[in-house]
């Protein structure tokens, strides 16, 4: 990638915006769903007036419209930053969003839990850290 | 619960999988993107939107995000997440299979340490 300082500048502000509107919007699902309440019901009808119920909240179209600004930062950052260069900042989202739950929903986290967010961190990175291209160009 | 909280992880890791591997079998067909201009941009996308398997993709990921929803009102944000990274495990089955990637050792140690994790979360849920 070239490192112009404008350039550089302009892919951290768009990092830090993928790192903050991808896991708010998670955690605004979340908030929208406990809202609503758990979804008993397999039966088409059911389901579809739970779904109607869902789309309804203005806390679901919060989160929608907080993970809709990560993908176009996501979207514009790869346009000119290699994946390998960006894809670290997606990795580090599946912490952050552990960490906005248990601070924000006050969810509980035991150490194992933690550990293992950890594990899946490392296992993304290392998954980000192969080549892009598995096959020969045609 | 149990049967409910596993059929909608299972939704978002199987549909939305499905759905990307559709997407990537369709961006492969029309070619890689060399001309970033808006208008280039603009005809690319009417290309892709020309093929089969993009609309299949789409139409997998909205019902991903669908069992997402019903995931999220069943469980906490800091397990549903987290485990949908098994979806980088189904992927690299899903490329192998569906795509013809050759894998590398190094993706799998990645997918092992990933299915690692999500055992850990599932264990430390209790």
């Amino acid at each position: 990638m070239t490192a112009s300082p404008g350039l550089r500048f302009k892919t951290y502000i768009l990092l830090f915006i993928m790192m903050v509107f991808g896991p708010t919007g998670d955690v605004l699902l979340r908030e929208g769903m406990r809202r609503i309440g758990a979804v008993t019901t397999w039966a088409p009808a059911g389901l579809f007036h739970f779904f109607v119920r869902a789309f309804s909240s203005g806390v679901i179209w919060l989160g929608i419209s907080s993970l809709t600004c990560f993908f176009i930062a996501y979207m514009l950052v790869l346009t000119w930053a290699d994946f390998s260069y960006v894809q670290p900042a997606s990795t580090l989202a599946y912490g952050v969003v552990a960490l906005m739950g248990w601070l924000f929903l006050r969810e509980k986290i035991s150490p194992l839990h933690w550990a293992g967010v950890g594990v899946i961190c490392l296992g993304v990175f290392v998954v980000g850290h192969t080549h892009p291209r598995t096959t020969e160009p045609s | 619960m149990i049967f409910r909280e596993t059929f909608f992880l299972l939704w978002i890791i199987v549909g939305g999988t499905a759905g990307e591997l559709c997407v990537s079998r369709a961006m492969k067909s029309i070619g890689e993107v060399t001309d970033f201009h808006p208008a280039a941009l603009l005809r690319f996308i009417g290309r892709a939107l020309r093929v089969k398997w993009m609309w299949i993709g789409v139409t997998l990921m909205a019902l991903a995000f669908f069992g997402f929803l019903g995931a999220l009102s069943l469980d906490n944000v800091s397990f549903v997440v987290p485990v949908t990274a098994l979806s980088y495990a189904a992927s690299a089955l899903g490329s192998g299979i569906f795509l013809g990637e050759r894998v590398s050792r190094q993706r799998w140690a990645g997918v092992f340490l990933v299915c690692i994790g999500v055992a850990l979360v599932f264990i430390g849920k209790g």
